[in-house]
């Protein structure tokens, strides 16, 4: 019969009029919308549905919320898919396809689960262990199995086609959780006129008051909060996202919300985004986050059947779902009572209620015993019995010491267990909230006087409720309303007459400690009381890394892996520490906590991309001649955040062939670059010379206004970073060139030179690299393509002479015609208002027709400048090369007093003639191109192993030369001079190559003085 | 994320606004008149100190104005922020760290 584990009535979430059918494993289900997929499971009544990490043993679900760790699924399918999706926060909707994870072949028949047999093999700390065998262990025996075996669920095959954004929001208090706690205090502050966000990760509002019975102000306490919850709805200064988690907490109350928007409603998908990451800015936060039940080690803990007691509940009570016909509760507080008074209304039999402590005089138990079921104080369950579902329990007698036998045994289909409760910490302490222990409770609670504080020093995090350590109704709701009161006080609004309503619940008696269940036989054999179901951690392993020398709890977290699994330890950590805390004789909070590290659950990574994917990942920087060079073929490459053409293809021509084609037509006719990328940076004011004068090596200010200077830019440390002409525009204005990919960081250092060490320099700077195109012409045809555009520029030698430049008209645009050459022919760079760009570009373009132009790309404008021996920064360079390694000592002034680098580069270590300094080298045989980065070597080292003198920078083949040429960096490269050099490759491959000036072409510069 | 006031446009913003620039209060000893040592400790001697660390930042995509922050790195509370060529902290930053240092009884300082 479809779900026979259905309750007749009940059922606070689910629509009975809306049945939904969704699939397990291919087996199609039943439920309701409003379920979960772990409630119509339950439903159904399944609960074995995945296997462990390590021991691949059944597991079924243990929680009803985030903290579940067991069932764990893959939903969707195709570009849907998504592993590891708790089944306790899976929304049903129709058609819903879920699989179970972590198993081969099948669920019911694992080839993994032979680990649980080899579980001697796999104690605390076994990833350390094994890594110290031998290798061949480790690479032929444990990996392939591990590997096999491992791991949880299967990525996904298709990419994700969802949507993803980023939503940027600003509040005067945050409240996260919408439970009893959290509701007050949003209504106390927004009452008091603050702008209130509150957030719930669940679906719905109200918490366990929508579980649990009580009475607030004369009315039914799930009534009372339905009403708050429409007060709450109805202000327009209150904002409520359900499905939202405030996920971390980061400093200065900078909360990221992770809003899931459409997970639950395929209908919904593709008309927004899938999920939305809140980047919320907060004047107060409210953590009313609740709490979590902890579970009791016990062994065989980890059939499926065993369930949080407070789970239980809410499967009945919000899903009408029965865990089971035959339920055994044990636990060591009053709290779960509640469920076995549910279990029993709900016609489920309870055969015993086993209670840890002495005794208790709360209402719950008493009326328990008056509904006539069978508690046992000081007795608790040794053992579980069954496989893949709990058959029944062991009982024993719980003795101060000792290790009694079985009592008797009690058939059942599920265990309720509840060993008290941990407060949800996790926002609070993300950005350093503080904890102290409560003896009482037995529970790590927040410090209110060691908060995480604001940027002004004002506390930022104020916890409400459950997760501030209450567990009573009645503390609960004094202490959201004080929460609300004293974040709104503190921000400025007025909260007068704000008063806690009266409340009434059952009377609790105080918990007792059990952080551990002896049972019968050997702890190592069989019988495992397991403390982190997903990662397979069991106490044994807690008191074995104990023993083995592991004090601190942050190491025995990483030795055993407790905590490390995808719920984070939120059920596992505060028994592991307690079970740590005995072993070592400590009181637990001695031992501590480790640490609450955001985000609180998983999310997802398409959340955290937000738009910023595709063709948005980044901003992409354009020329004003991009179009065009898209358009004629231009094959990009990045450079910076800009596009560069590395060639500009021509049909049916390859990479290499273009970049030939355009080097040989640039030496021998004429060709055509975007240098629009090209940093240029105005620098001006009476003190502009004297600034440059100390920014270079170079001297600067003795440049004539009209002229050009190559110049070098150093850091304090005296190594080389950025390289460009300067022109001097009039008395008080320069224009510096940088690198293409340098404009930005040579501004920003200027800036903070003239800013903050300079700043009695008159001086400005302002960034115009993209208020101007740059086009460079270059080859023999250079001038007479220029001159025959209509203009009124001298383009001659005497005219336009090199390193000067001109201002005029060129084809009707407003230019700059820098003479200046980076390929070493015949160059003209021009500049342009960008939106002339274009238009002057298509104007040289034509007027180079007749004299065969071709655009070129930057392997060509790299071939051409190595030809000529030219550097190029982050080629021969790499942040720690002086000019003088270079062989630039001509651009290093001798005459200036200070300098930025000067100081380093007197250091003896600089001026090593031991230091690798630039060559050229030609390989023995001209078609052998030596890779970039090569290393040459020489001799030996004490060890036995070559010596490494030196190694490649730019190496090319030379359509020009026709032969290979390279640059390097070689010790002692300048005395080296005709030696040759031998460059093993790997292998036996080795090359040679000789040392030579590192001027391939035109070592007179006859062809750009023309 | 660090919320931030630059002192001279007075916008307080977003940490993403701003750039890092290290410790504040460098004097660039780079001279001919400067010893190894003292251009040693210019060069690479930077301050660590767990409690209040004087640093400047820059109002990147803002005002563009570099200024100086007294910080707390322990707590992060930011003390104040002033202009970039002051020497010192202002007194009224001096009081404020002095009043909290009382008040939570941290030393100035626990590591440098
Ligand atoms: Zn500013």
């Amino acid at each position: 019969m479809a779900d026979a584990f259905r309750t007749a009535d009940g059922g606070a979430l689910i629509d009975r009029s809306r049945p939904v059918s969704f699939t397990l494993n291919g087996k199609t289900y039943r439920g309701y919308a409003g379920d979960t997929l772990a409630s119509a499971l339950i439903a159904n009544g399944v609960h074995f549905v995945g296997r462990s990490f390590k021991y691949h043993r059944p597991r079924g679900f243990v929680a009803s919320g985030v903290e579940e760790p067991n069932a764990l699924f893959g939903t969707g399918v195709g570009p849907r898919f998504e592993p590891n999706q708790r089944g306790t926060m899976v929304e049903l909707y129709e058609g819903l396809t879920a699989k179970t994870q972590n198993h081969f072949p099948s669920l019911e028949y694992d080839i993994g689960s032979v680990n649980a047999m080899m579980s001697r093999f796999f104690p605390a700390g076994f990833y350390y262990k094994t890594f110290i065998q031998p290798r061949v262990a480790w690479k032929h025996v444990f990996e392939p199995f591990i590997r096999q075996a491992a791991g949880l669920g299967k990525a996904p095959t298709e990419a994700d086609d969802a949507e993803y954004e980023h939503f940027h929001y600003m509040c005067d208090v945050l409240v996260s959780g919408g439970g009893v706690a959290g509701i007050l205090a949003a209504l106390t502050a927004a009452r008091a006129g603050a702008r209130v966000m509150l957030v719930e990760q669940n679906a719905w509002l109200g918490g366990r008051a929508i579980v649990d019975e009580g009475e607030v102000d004369g009315q039914p306490l799930g009534d009372w909060v339905r009403a708050r919850i429409a007060e709450l709805e109805a202000m327009p200064n209150v904002l409520i996202r359900t499905r939202t988690q405030a996920s971390c907490h980061e400093d200065h109350n900078y909360v990221l919300c992770y809003e899931r928007v459409s997970d639950h409603d395929p209908d919904l998908y593709g008309g927004g985004p899938r999920h939305r990451l809140w980047r919320v800015r907060a004047g107060r936060v409210i953590a009313a986050g609740g709490g979590i039940e902890r579970p009791i080690a016990f062994a065989k803990n980890d059939v499926p059947g065993v369930m949080l007691a407070a789970a239980m509940r809410d499967y009945l009570k919000l899903y009408a779902a029965k865990p089971g016909d035959r339920v055994v509760v044990y636990a060591n507080n009053d709290d779960a009572y509640r469920t076995a008074i549910d279990l029993r209304n709900a016609g489920v039999e309870v055969p015993a209620i086993l209670d840890a402590r002495e005794g208790s005089n709360g209402d719950l138990p008493q009326i328990a015993r008056e509904m006539g079921m069978r508690t046992m104080f000081g007795s608790g369950v040794s053992k579980t019995l069954g496989r893949k579902r709990v058959e029944g329990v062991e009982i024993t007698e719980l003795r101060p010491s000792g290790r009694p036998g079985a009592l008797e045994t009690v058939a059942c289909d599920a265990v309720a267990m509840s060993g008290g409760w941990n407060p949800v910490v996790h926002l609070y302490s993300h950005s350093g909230g503080k904890l102290s222990w409560d003896d009482d409770q037995l529970m790590f609670r927040p410090d209110p006087s060691r908060s995480p504080i604001r940027h002004d020093g004002a506390p930022a995090v104020v916890c409400a409720g459950t997760a501030s350590g209450h567990l009573a109704l009645s503390d609960v709701i004094t202490d959201g309303v004080k929460a609300g009161v004293e974040a709104a006080d503190a921000l400025g609004f007025e909260t007068s007459g704000a008063d806690a309503p009266a409340a009434k619940s059952a009377r609790e008696d105080g918990i007792s400690a059990i952080w551990f269940t002896p049972s019968s036989g050997k702890l190592s054999v069989g019988n495992k009381h397991f403390l982190d179901f997903q990662n397979d951690v069991t106490a044994a392993d807690v008191e074995l890394a104990a023993r083995e020398g592991y004090e601190s709890v942050e190491h025995t977290k990483r030795y055993t892996t407790l905590g490390m699994a995808t719920d984070q330890g939120k059920l596992s950590n505060i028994n592991g520490l307690a079970i740590l805390a005995d072993a070592l004789r400590k009181p637990i909070p001695a031992v501590g906590t480790t640490t609450f590290r955001p985000p609180y659950t998983p999310i997802s990574f398409g959340s955290i991309a937000g738009r910023e994917t595709r063709e948005l990942f980044k901003v992409v920087r354009k020329t004003p001649m991009h179009d065009w060079l898209a358009a004629h073929g231009a094959d990009w490459e990045p450079v910076g955040d800009w596009r560069r053409p590395y060639c500009i293809r021509k049909d049916g021509e390859d990479r290499h062939q273009a970049v030939e084609r355009e080097i040989l037509t640039a030496r021998e006719k004429v060709g055509m670059l975007d240098a629009s990328t090209l940093g240029k940076i105005i620098v001006k004011g009476p003190d502009a010379g004297a600034f440059l004068d100390l920014l270079y090596t170079n001297m600067i200010s003795t440049l004539k206004p009209g002229r050009c200077r190559y110049a070098l830019m150093c850091n304090d440390n005296g190594f080389l970073f950025d390289d460009g002409v300067v022109a001097r525009l009039d008395e008080q204005t320069f224009l510096c060139h940088t690198t293409s990919g340098g404009a930005d960081r040579v501004h920003a250092w200027m800036e903070e030179w003239i800013q903050t060490e300079w700043p009695h320099l008159k001086v400005f700077t302002a960034n115009v690299t993209e208020e101007y195109a740059q086009i460079a012409v270059a080859g023999p045809k250079a001038r007479v393509v220029l001159e025959s555009l209509e203009g009124d520029v001298d383009l001659s030698t005497d005219g336009l002479p090199f390193m000067s430049y001109v201002d005029g008209t060129l084809a009707g645009c407003p230019v700059r015609v820098y003479r200046i050459s980076f390929s070493g022919e015949l160059s003209y760079e021009i500049a342009t208002p960008a939106a002339f760009g274009l238009s002057l570009w298509k104007a040289i373009f034509e007027a180079g027709q007749p004299f065969g132009i071709t655009p070129y790309g930057t392997e060509a404008l790299h071939v051409m400048r190595a030809e000529k021996g030219f550097i190029m920064i982050g080629d021969e360079t790499d942040g720690t090369v002086t000019p003088h390694d270079l062989n630039l000592s001509w651009a290093v002034s001798k005459k200036k007093t200070d300098f930025i680098g000067k100081k380093a580069m007197e250091r003896p270590f600089l001026i090593d003639p031991d230091r690798k300094r630039l060559v050229g080298l030609l390989t023995e045989n001209p078609e052998d191109v030596l890779p970039d980065g090569a290393h040459a070597v020489e001799g030996e080292r004490p060890n036995g192993k070559a010596k490494m003198i030196g190694h490649v920078t730019s190496t090319y083949y030379s359509p020009t030369l026709k032969r290979s040429i390279a640059m390097a960096l070689i010790r002692r490269g300048p005395e080296r001079m005709g030696e040759t050099l031998t460059f093993p490759l790997g292998g036996d491959r080795t090359l040679r190559a000789k040392v030579v000036e590192p001027t391939f072409y035109d070592p007179e510069n006859a062809r750009q003085n023309v | 994320m660090l919320l931030l006031t630059c002192p001279y446009c007075g916008v307080t913003a977003e940490e993403t606004e701003f750039h890092p620039g290290g410790q504040a209060h460098i004097e660039r000893k780079a001279g001919t008149e400067h010893s190894d040592a003292e251009f040693e400790e210019y060069l690479f001697l930077r301050n660590n100190p767990k409690g209040v660390h004087l640093e400047r930042w820059r109002h990147q995509y803002g005002c563009g104005k570099w200024f100086n922050v007294a910080r707390d790195t322990r707590t992060l509370e930011v003390y104040g922020s002033y202009e970039i060529e002051a020497k010192e902290p202002p007194q009224e930053i001096k009081d404020r760290i002095a009043q909290r240092l009382a008040e939570t009884g941290l030393p100035e300082k626990t590591v440098n």
